[in-house]
C-alpha cells in the first residue's frame, strides 16, 4: 500500500504532498469541456497566493470565511487557504435560499464570504443589510456582474493578484502563519439542516478530519493511484471528508463536475475508483438503464436479461470471492464480456473499487443489481458529529440490512432505549455557540446519543431501525420501530406508502396505499377490470397480493429477535394515495406521522377494534384546486405472523 | 433597462429607410423606416401578418424589397444578400427552428463557425497542423457559449431528441458562434412555458451585456417585450404605427387599438 501523508492539518498536509507527489494530479475541473488539472505543487501554489490576497484583504486569525457554491477547485483551495490564515471555512448549501442563508452568516460573524458566481453574490446582497459582520465576498465567476459596483466585491483574479503583492512583500508571512495551525485546532464548521428548530454549526478539528480520514484511508486501502468525483455538495460533511480529508491524506486525485447537469456524464469520463451516492442516485441510474434497455433491440434485450439472471445468481458471490462452480464462473465471465463490462463501462463504474452508499434504506432491487453486476457496493452509517464514519461494512460481509461494524478506534454502544452511542477520534469539538446543546448531544465522557435507534445482531452488526424518538413498544413490551417496518413494506413495488402502529397496543397494525402503476399493470395483465384508484385498492385479488408482500416482511423480521414481536397482524388498504396536498406526507414524503394518526383516527379505531370493515369518509383536494368528498367502505385484511426462527446466513 | 446598460447604446448601426415589400398584389411591408442603434435591444411587435417576419428577411436579405434602401453600418444599398448580411456580422434565428436535427447540439454550434474558419483545402483534407490548430481554436469559442448557455450537458445530444425550448437555446448558440454584430431573433419564446421565457429572457439580456451584441427581436409575449426592449417598433398590416421606449408606446393609442385589442 502507498504511503499516507504525514501531517496534521490541511496547510502541513498540501505541503507535504507537494513535496512527496509534486507532479501528481491533485484536482481536475471540466471547463470548456476539457479535463483541466492541476498538479500538488500547483495547488501549494493557489493555496498560497489566495491565502496572501485574502490576508491582504484583511482576514485573520479566528474568522470566519463562508464558502458557497458547486464544487470547484478555487473553493476547495479557498478553504485550506482560510485555514492556513488561522482562519474556519464554513461550507453552507448553494441551493439555500437567502433567508436560510443570512442564519449561518449571523450565527458563524462571518467576516468574509467566497462564493462561486453571481447566483450567490445576489443572495448575499440581498441578506447583507441583515449581517453587519459580513465585509467583503469574493467571486471566483465574473460573468453578469460586470456593472456590480459595491467596493466590497471583489473577483477571485484580483485577491490572487493582491496575493502575490502581497507574497512580494511579506515572503515568510504564509509559512509563518500556516505553522501556527494545531490539530486541536477548528478545522471547518458544518452547519446541519435539523429537523426541528435552527441549523447547529458543528465545529470539526482538524485532528477529527485527519484522524478519520487516515484510518478510513488504512481502512479500505485508499491510495494516491485512486480517482474520485466530488460531485455532493460542500456544505456536506461527507465531501469534507472525501475531497479534503482524504485526498490529502492519501494524495488521490478529486474531479470536479462541469456542471450539476453533467454529473453522469462526466462519471463515465473520469471512471472513479472510489464512489459515494445516496440510495435516490443509485436508483435513478438503475431506473435509466432498465428504461434503456427496454428501448434497446431485442437482442439486446434478450442478452441483457439472461446474463442478469446469471449475475444475480452467482454475482454477488463471486464479488465477495466465494466458492462458485466453474460452468457458472464462466457463463458469469462471458456475461461479464457481453453485459456487465459494457454496462458498467456506460456508467462509469469500470474501475470502481469501492463504492459506499448511505443516508437511508436501499431497496434490495437496487444493491442486489449493483453489487450483481461487480460493482462492490457497500453501506456505511455515519454522522457530521462523528466525522463521518462510524460503521462500515467489511467486503467480505456486506448485507442488505445491516450498515457494518464499528470502524477501528470507534466504540458503539446502546443503551437500554435501544439509542446507538459512539465514541471516536472524529468526535465533534461542540456545536459552535450552544454549549446546551453540545451538552445534550456529548456526554462529558466523551459518548454522541446519535438519535437513532438501533440494534447490534450476533454478528456486531449494526442496524439502525428508526429515529430513537420514534421506536416505541408494543403493551408486551416488545420494540417496536414503524419506519424500518414500512421501509420493508414499501420495498414492493405494489406499495407505495405505508404507515404503520403499535406504540402501546396489543400489536403491530399497517395502512398501506397501493401503487397505481404497479398495481394497474398487474391488474390488466390479469384482466382484472377497474375505474378507480379506491376500486382497485378494495379488489381482493390486491388485498392477497399485498397479504403476501406483508407475510414475506412478517417473516423477515421473525428473524430478528428484537423486532419479532412487532410482526403486522392486522393491515388495510387505503382508498387513496397519502399525498403532500392532503397534509399527509411532507414536500419530501415523508409521512407526517402525527398527522396521519389524527386524520385516521377512526380507521386505526377500526384496526384495533376487531371489525372486518371500516367506512371512510373523506376530503381530498383534486389537483386542480378543487375538493370533493370521497366515500368508500375499507376492508381490513389479518396477515399471518411467522414464529421467530434462527438466523439465516449471512446473505453476501 | 438599468442606467449601466442604456449607457452603452451608440449610434444607428442599421438603418430602413422607407421600405415597401410586395409579394404579386399583396402588400407585405408598405413605406417602414426605423433605426437600430449598437448595443440596444429593439422589438419588433404587431398582430400576425404584420409583417414582422418579412422585416427580418428583408433585413438579412431573404426578401428583396421594392422600394427602400437598407444602410447596414454606413452602407447603403437597395437590398442585402444572406451571405452578405452573414459575413457582415448579422446573425439570425428562425421562428420554426431551422437546426440540423440529426447533429449534435457541438455539431450545430460549429457550423455557426463555417464563416470564421480560415485554412485550405490541402491541411483541411488532411486534418494536419493548421487545420488542426484552426479546429481547436473555432472549438473553444464554440465551448464558450455553450457555458454561456449552460448546455454542457446536451453537447453530443442530437439535437431531435431535445425538447423545444432546449433547441431554441441551440439555435440562439448557432448564432452567437458567428460572434454577430446584430443578433436576429424571430420570436424566441414562441411555445416556451414561464420558465423557459425567463430563461430565455435572461440569455438574451446576458448576450446583449456580455457581448454588447445589438438584438432586433420579434416576440408576442408583450410582458417579455416591454421588459426586455430598450425600442418598440409596431407594425400593423405592414405599416408603422409606433416607435419608442416601451412605455411611449404602451401608451400610444394607435397601438392599443390595433394590437392590443379594442372592441370593434
Amino acid at each position: 500500500m502507498a504511503e499516507l501523508t504525514t501531517g496534521e492539518t490541511f496547510p502541513a498536509l498540501l505541503e507535504i504532498n507537494a513535496r512527496l507527489r509534486g507532479s501528481r494530479p491533485a484536482i481536475r475541473e471540466k471547463d470548456l469541456g476539457i479535463w483541466q488539472t492541476w498538479t500538488w505543487r500547483q495547488v501549494r501554489e493557489e493555496v498560497r497566493v489566495m491565502a496572501s490576497g485574502l490576508a491582504a484583504l484583511g482576514l485573520a486569525r479566528g474568522d470566519k470565511v463562508v464558502i458557497i457554491g458547486d464544487n470547484r477547485p478555487q473553493l476547495y483551495w479557498a478553504m485550506v487557504a482560510a485555514q492556513a490564515l488561522g482562519a474556519v471555512p464554513v461550507p453552507v448549501y448553494q441551493d439555500a435560499a437567502a433567508s436560510e442563508m443570512q442564519f449561518v452568516l449571523d450565527h458563524a460573524e462571518a467576516r468574509f464570504a467566497v462564493v462561486e458566481d453571481q447566483e450567490q453574490v445576489d443572495k448575499l446582497l440581498e441578506i447583507r443589510v441583515r449581517c453587519p459582520r459580513l465585509e467583503a465576498i469574493v467571486y471566483r465567476d465574473p460573468r453578469g456582474l460586470r456593472h456590480y459596483t459595491q467596493p466590497f466585491l471583489h473577483s477571485l483574479a484580483a485577491i490572487d493578484a493582491m496575493g502575490r503583492e502581497h507574497q512580494k512583500e511579506h515572503p515568510e508571512f504564509y509559512d509563518e502563519e500556516a505553522g501556527k495551525a494545531k490539530g486541536s485546532d477548528a478545522a471547518i464548521i458544518l452547519y446541519t439542516s435539523g429537523t426541528t428548530g435552527q441549523p447547529k454549526g458543528v465545529v470539526l478539528s482538524f485532528d477529527n478530519i485527519v484522524k478519520i480520514a487516515r484510518m478510513s484511508a488504512e481502512l479500505e486501502g485508499l491510495s494516491e493511484k485512486d480517482e474520485t468525483l466530488s460531485y455532493l455538495p460542500m456544505a456536506w460533511v461527507g465531501d469534507n471528508m472525501f475531497s479534503l480529508g482524504q485526498t490529502y491524506v492519501t494524495g488521490f486525485c478529486i474531479n470536479c463536475p462541469e456542471s450539476s447537469a453533467t454529473v453522469m456524464q462526466d462519471l463515465r469520463e473520469i471512471g472513479p475508483t472510489y464512489f459515494f451516492a445516496p440510495p435516490p442516485i443509485f436508483q435513478n441510474i438503475l431506473t435509466q438503464v432498465l428504461i434503456r434497455i427496454e428501448d434497446a433491440s431485442w437482442i439486446k434485450r434478450r442478452l441483457f436479461h439472461y446474463f442478469m439472471k446469471v449475475a444475480r445468481r452467482v454475482g454477488s458471490d463471486i464479488l465477495t470471492k466465494k466458492k462458485v462452480p466453474l460452468g457458472q464462473r464462466l457463463l458469469y465471465g462471458l456475461g461479464e464480456l457481453l453485459v456487465y463490462g459494457p454496462l458498467k463501462n456506460t456508467l462509469g463504474f469500470s474501475r470502481m473499487r469501492l463504492v459506499y452508499t448511505a443516508g437511508e434504506a436501499i431497496g434490495p432491487d437496487i444493491f442486489n443489481f449493483f453489487r450483481s453486476i461487480g460493482v462492490p457496493m457497500k453501506q456505511l452509517y455515519g454522522q457530521t458529529e462523528a466525522t463521518v464514519f462510524v460503521t462500515v461494512q467489511p467486503n467480505d460481509q456486506v448485507r442488505l440490512d445491516t450498515v457494518g461494524v464499528p470502524c477501528p478506534g470507534v466504540e458503539l454502544k446502546l443503551d437500554q432505549s435501544g439509542e446507538v452511542l459512539y465514541r471516536s477520534p472524529g468526535v465533534f469539538k461542540e456545536y459552535y455557540k450552544n454549549p446546551q446543546a453540545t451538552a445534550e448531544t456529548k456526554t462529558a465522557d466523551g459518548w454522541v446519543h446519535t438519535g437513532d435507534a438501533g440494534i447490534l445482531d450476533r454478528d456486531g452488526h449494526l442496524k439502525i431501525v428508526d429515529r430513537a424518538k420514534d421506536v416505541g413498544r408494543l403493551e408486551n413490551g416488545a420494540l417496536f420501530a414503524p419506519k424500518y417496518l414500512e421501509n420493508k413494506l414499501k420495498f414492493f413495488p405494489a406499495i407505495k406508502e405505508a404507515v404503520t402502529f403499535g406504540a402501546d397496543r396489543e400489536f403491530a397494525t399497517a395502512m398501506i396505499s397501493i401503487n397505481l402503476e404497479a398495481v394497474g399493470s398487474w391488474a390488466e395483465k390479469r384482466n382484472l377490470a377497474y375505474t378507480s384508484y379506491s376500486e382497485l385498492a378494495q379488489k381482493p385479488e390486491v388485498y392477497d397480493l399485498i397479504k403476501a408482500a406483508v407475510e414475506q416482511v412478517n417473516r423477515d423480521i421473525a428473524q430478528d429477535k428484537d423486532l419479532a414481536g412487532s410482526q403486522i397482524k392486522r393491515f388495510l388498504l387505503l382508498h387513496k394515495e397519502l399525498d403532500a396536498d392532503d397534509g399527509e406526507l411532507t414536500r419530501t414524503r415523508k409521512v407526517r406521522r402525527r398527522f396521519v394518526a389524527e386524520k385516521y383516527a377512526d380507521i386505526i379505531a377500526a384496526l384495533y377494534g376487531g371489525k372486518d370493515s371500516v367506512h371512510v369518509e373523506a376530503k381530498v383536494s383534486f389537483e386542480d384546486g378543487r375538493s370533493g368528498t370521497l366515500k368508500a367502505d375499507l376492508k381490513i385484511a389479518d396477515a399471518a405472523v411467522s414464529e421467530a426462527q434462527a438466523p439465516r446466513a449471512l446473505a453476501a | 433597462m438599468s442606467e449601466a446598460h442604456r449607457r452603452r447604446i451608440g449610434d444607428v448601426v442599421l438603418k430602413v429607410d422607407n421600405i415597401s415589400l410586395r409579394f404579386g398584389g399583396v402588400r407585405a411591408i408598405t413605406g417602414v423606416s426605423f433605426e437600430i442603434r449598437k448595443g440596444e435591444i429593439f422589438s419588433i411587435i404587431g398582430p400576425n401578418g404584420a409583417g414582422k417576419t418579412s422585416m427580418l428577411n428583408v433585413i438579412n436579405g431573404f426578401y428583396h424589397p421594392q422600394e427602400g434602401t437598407i444602410t447596414w453600418k454606413g452602407m447603403p444599398r437597395k437590398q442585402m444578400r444572406p451571405h452578405e448580411a452573414a459575413a457582415t456580422g448579422i446573425a439570425r434565428t428562425f421562428q420554426n427552428v431551422a437546426l440540423f436535427k440529426g447533429m449534435s447540439t457541438l455539431d450545430n454550434l460549429m457550423t455557426g463557425r463555417l464563416l470564421k474558419q480560415k485554412g485550405n483545402f490541402i491541411t483541411d483534407a488532411l486534418y494536419w497542423g493548421p487545420a488542426q490548430r484552426e479546429d481547436i481554436r473555432q472549438r473553444e469559442v464554440v465551448e464558450k457559449i455553450i457555458d454561456f448557455l449552460e448546455i454542457q450537458a446536451i453537447r453530443k445530444v442530437p439535437v431531435g431528441r431535445l425538447p423545444y425550448g432546449l433547441q431554441k437555446r441551440v439555435e440562439l448558440g448557432r448564432a452567437l458562434a458567428m460572434e454577430p454584430e446584430l443578433l436576429l431573433l424571430d420570436e424566441p419564446m414562441a411555445g416556451m412555458n414561464v420558465e423557459e421565457k425567463e430563461d430565455m429572457s435572461r440569455f438574451i439580456l446576458d448576450v446583449n451585456d456580455e457581448f454588447g451584441t445589438t438584438i432586433a427581436l420579434i416576440e408576442h409575449d408583450m410582458g417579455v417585450v416591454m421588459d426586455i426592449s430598450d425600442r418598440v417598433v409596431v407594425l400593423d398590416y405592414g405599416r408603422k404605427i409606433a416607435d419608442g421606449t416601451p412605455d411611449v408606446v404602451r401608451a400610444n393609442p394607435d397601438v392599443i387599438k390595433a394590437y392590443l385589442g379594442v372592441s370593434h
